[in-house]
């Protein structure tokens, strides 16, 4: 008998004028001791799913129809106190972001007796005991110490496994896991779900596990619920769903996963999610101002050549230097970026990637080292006029695309800015028609430029960033972490957008990710960086077949296993 | 810690020299000292012995630490109007308005806090919406309109409450008189200490609901309910808790604030507290009294400040504890 079962449940949210159907008519179930993923990008209702399960499904959202039953027992009509009994009791659940899961003012200890004690009863002895078993098999070395202290001594990896600890409290027989990897770094992440397989099959839990990360869904379930719109689209055994997935929504969205193992000249384009944009006018590049009037000094070499590199932040300033502290973010790099090519840096949070294209727009003052851009040493420019110049030259693509806009102004007014700025067009009238061009070219159609940026979704606003970074003719593009807000289908479409335009204007580009698998579909050759230092740098291909350095090999293994994913639509594209 | 009370001593002590700067200065250049003592028929020798006498003639900035000695043992000369010492007039004041104002801020945690969690917690309940436009009015009327207001609805209308004075009084010691122990002295404190609290009431109110529907919205709350906490534990224990260092902040502000501008309420129901003090010596231009007062508020203002620095220790452990 399974664990859980969901029938035909429908969740609807009323808005003020109509009902928003988040769920619509979801069956599911799973067993003890397997893991069911549920997958969709956002806003396909599988957080709602797990939110329903557990009874906490956010006001005014309440269950429409459909019955959920727990261990053939009926828990969706049972009045609020018991549903509280269930929680955590025999229903566990892990958030997404281990930073802010824990009330930060409570010791782990006391954070865990609390919930032992709610639920199982034990004496405080007992349930400090219970703790101190449970933090241990979670991983965490020293328990009777560490779990005297406070969340924030803790590290993000190592917080998630409080989280996991937290849930597991009272051996319940089903865990729901929202998105439990996804603020976590690849090594991290592969532990996660290391020890969350381990702890489902060791404890016979059935687990669900909320995420729109192929990659997670291929390392550990066993089953697989794909959702689209509220609906589910296809459900079965992991294995068959991603290896020959039947329905075209599955089919484009696994096309549209990068994949480490295969590279790509193009992604698939993915009509079925978002619409690329409105029918675009492409422009002609040769022509066009964007194109033409490139008056970049000749260089010959490379573009960018980065030399020893340094860069430490004051962690405790003192007037005395002696007592003075110091994080060392970048130690001695160096590195070259050749005309033309797309340079990558890798790297897990902290390592450093950031503070370098900082360095290089010149938003940081590097500690010491040298950047030169052609031949110009861009630390050593002290005059205005000649800092300007270069900084036309090169742009910056950020990588929340909701925070790097001006909610204030229109697009139009935030893509015309660096051009009137500069200087780069004669009058208000040239102005206008370049900025409908450009965003004609970036897929966005003109009437976007009378919007403001809140009217338009994460992929449309990234749209927007490179506009504006185009706006001012630049040849050296910083994109950082570009499409890591994005889901999948769109950071697909962006990428696609940047390898088009790289082409058409013979861009440079330094692309910052902690995604590998992006990094080989965008990159000409690849940086490996760590706690601020470069490992390795190779060719594209070669970093991904023959890895020289052993943290680049560790990072290579701890990827997700794409092995099980279709080919049959990449190789048609 | 120790360090970081150190640091915030060292800063109090700067403001406090600063604020005794200007005290100074305005008891030494606001007007000639000699010509508020002394009658018109004083001769000019008289006068300049006097002059002498004080140490007026010294350099300024000897005068300047004359005045700060004398003021840290609280002797801040002697008053124009009174002819006696500032210090006794201040020992004989600062009981009444001590009492008043930990009245008055008791009145508004009490009131103000049960308030802010409930409308916080049942944010669409109508009581929270009565709380709320009831709030409005607490913050938009002014303090001596509700004093008055106070006044001719319980004393003049009901005579049931006492419209001015501290009623009776009891010694304790050798100088602290107390209301707390008399009926009459009880009941004329009911009204001053309302007056004066419900501006602080609204506001505290209104901070811990508004901490409290931000703190609810957060993860840690949503994972605790998850865990299936009673709601007694998640609310007070997670919820409440995390609202406290905004909370702390503007109620060691305002306790602050009650204490150095009592001076309205005071006036209104002739409380004989330091403000009323104040207001009598500025109408009689008696410098040592305004600076002497000035010098009262600046201190306990920064004491204040340094007890809810310290008190952030207290509860927030990302302050107390290092990371590792």
């Amino acid at each position: 008998m399974s664990v859980l079962d969901i029938r035909d449940l429908t969740v609807e949210f009323p808005a003020r004028k109509s009902v928003f159907v988040a769920v619509d008519d979801v069956s599911l179930s799973i067993e003890a001791g397997k893991i069911l993923g549920v997958v969709g990008e956002s806003g396909a209702g599988k957080s709602t799913v797990g939110n329903a399960v557990i009874g906490l499904l956010q006001e005014p959202g309440h269950i429409a129809g459909g019955e959920i039953l727990l261990h053939g027992q009926r828990i969706d009509q049972l009045p609020y106190k018991q549903q509280r009994l269930l929680r955590g009791r025999r229903i566990g659940m892990i958030f997404q972001d281990p930073l802010t899961s824990l009330d930060p003012l409570q010791t782990i200890e006391s954070q865990l007796v609390e919930t032992i004690r709610t639920h199982l009863s034990l004496s405080a002895r007992q349930a400090r005991k219970r703790a101190v078993e449970l933090i241990d098999a979670v991983g965490i070395p020293n328990p009777e110490e560490r779990i005297g202290q406070y969340p924030h001594q803790f590290s993000g990896g190592m917080r998630q496994r409080v989280v996991i600890a937290l849930a597991l409290c009272a051996e319940p027989e089903l865990v729901i896991a929202d998105e439990p990897t996804t603020a976590l770094d690849v090594s991290i992440q592969a532990q996660i779900l290391e020890l969350m397989k381990k702890l489902c099959s060791e404890r016979n839990v059935a687990m669900m596990v909320i995420t729109h990360d192929m990659g997670v869904i291929a390392d550990i379930t066993d089953h697989v619920a794909v959702m689209y719109q509220g609906k589910l689209v296809e459900y079965g055994e992991t294995t068959k769903v991603l290896g020959a997935p039947e329905h075209p929504y599955t089919q484009s969205l696994i096309s549209a996963v990068p994949r480490p193992d295969i590279k790509v000249d193009r992604f698939p384009v993915v009509n079925y999610i978002e619409a690329a944009g409105t029918p675009q006018r492409q422009i002609d590049i040769s022509t066009h101002w964007l194109g033409k009037a490139r008056d970049f000094s000749e260089i010959s070499g490379p573009l960018v050549r980065i030399r020893d590199l340094d860069m430490r932040f004051e962690v405790r300033g003192s007037i005395f230097p002696s007592r003075r502290k110091y994080f060392q973010a970048v130690k001695s790099v160096s590195f070259d970026i050749e005309q033309g090519e797309t340079f990558g840096l890798v790297g897990e949070s902290g390592s450093g990637k950031s503070t370098i294209a900082r360095m290089v727009t010149g938003l940081y003052q590097p500690t010491s080292g040298s950047i030169l851009f052609g031949e110009t040493d861009l630390t050593s420019l002290k005059n205005r006029r000649d800092v300007l110049a270069m900084r036309r030259q090169m742009q910056m693509i950020f990588q929340d695309p909701y925070s790097s806009l001006n909610a204030r102004m229109r697009v139009s007014e935030i893509i015309a800015e660096p051009i009137r700025f500069h200087k780069l067009a004669s009058g208000n009238a040239e102005v206008r028609r370049i900025v409908d061009d450009l965003l004609d070219h970036v897929g966005l159609g003109t009437a976007a430029g009378q919007k403001y940026p809140h009217e338009f979704s994460g992929g449309q606003r990234q749209r927007i960033s490179i506009a504006r970074a185009l706006a001012t003719r630049p040849r050296f593009l910083i994109c950082d972490e570009p499409t890591s807000a994005l889901d999948v289908s769109i950071q697909a479409q962006i990428l696609n957008l940047l390898k088009d335009l790289q082409e058409e204007l013979q861009l440079t580009m330094l692309f910052i990710s902690h995604d590998l698998a992006v990094v080989r579909q965008m990159c000409n050759r690849i940086g490996v960086m760590r706690h601020g230092e470069l490992c390795e740098v190779s060719g594209c291909d070669q970093l991904f077949e023959a890895p020289q350095h052993a943290y680049t090999r560790e990072l290579l293994t701890l990827m997700p296993s794409m092995e099980l994913l279709s080919r049959a639509n990449l190789e048609g594209a | 810690m120790i360090g970081f009370a150190t640091r915030r001593f060292a800063q109090a002590m700067i403001v406090m020299l600063v604020v005794a700067l200007l005290s100074f200065t305005m008891f030494r250049f606001v007007g000639d000292p000699i010509n508020q003592m002394v009658g018109i028929e004083t001769s000019l020798e008289e006068r300049e012995a006097l002059r002498e006498r004080l140490g007026l003639n010294d350099p300024i900035p000897i005068q300047f630490y004359n005045f700060l000695s004398k003021a840290v043992r609280f002797d801040f000369g002697t008053s124009y109007q009174f002819r006696q010492p500032v210090s006794d007039l201040f020992a004989k004041r600062i009981p009444a308005t001590l009492e008043l104002s930990f009245t008055s801020a008791l009145f508004a945690l009490v009131v103000g806090v049960p308030m802010g969690i409930f409308a916080g917690l049942n944010r669409e309940s109508p009581i929270s919406k009565l709380f709320l436009s009831v709030s409005l009015i607490g913050i938009s009327l002014p303090t001596f309109f509700i004093g008055i207001l106070l006044i001719f609805l319980f004393s003049v209308t009901l005579q049931w409450l006492p419209s001015f004075g501290r009623g009776e009084t009891v010694q304790i010691g050798s100088w602290w008189t107390t209301g707390f122990l008399t009926v009459s002295g009880l009941k004329a404190l009911i009204l001053p200490s309302i007056t004066l609290g419900l501006y602080q009431m609204t506001l505290i109110m209104r901070l811990i609901r508004a901490e409290m529907l931000e703190v609810i919205r957060t993860d840690y709350i949503k994972f605790a309910r998850a865990r299936g906490l009673p709601d007694r534990l998640v609310n007070f224990r997670h919820a409440l808790k995390n609202t406290m260092v905004p909370v702390v902040t503007i109620t060691g502000l305002q306790l602050g604030a009650i204490i150095a501008f009592a001076t309205i309420t005071e006036t209104v129901f002739q409380w004989p507290g330091m403000g009323l003090l104040f207001l009598q010596a500025v109408q009689n231009v008696d410098i040592p009294i305004m600076s002497a007062y000035l010098l009262l508020t600046a201190f306990m203002f920064v004491a204040i400040n340094f007890i809810v620095d310290i008190l952030y220790f207290l509860i927030d452990p990302r302050l107390r504890v290092g990371r590792p």
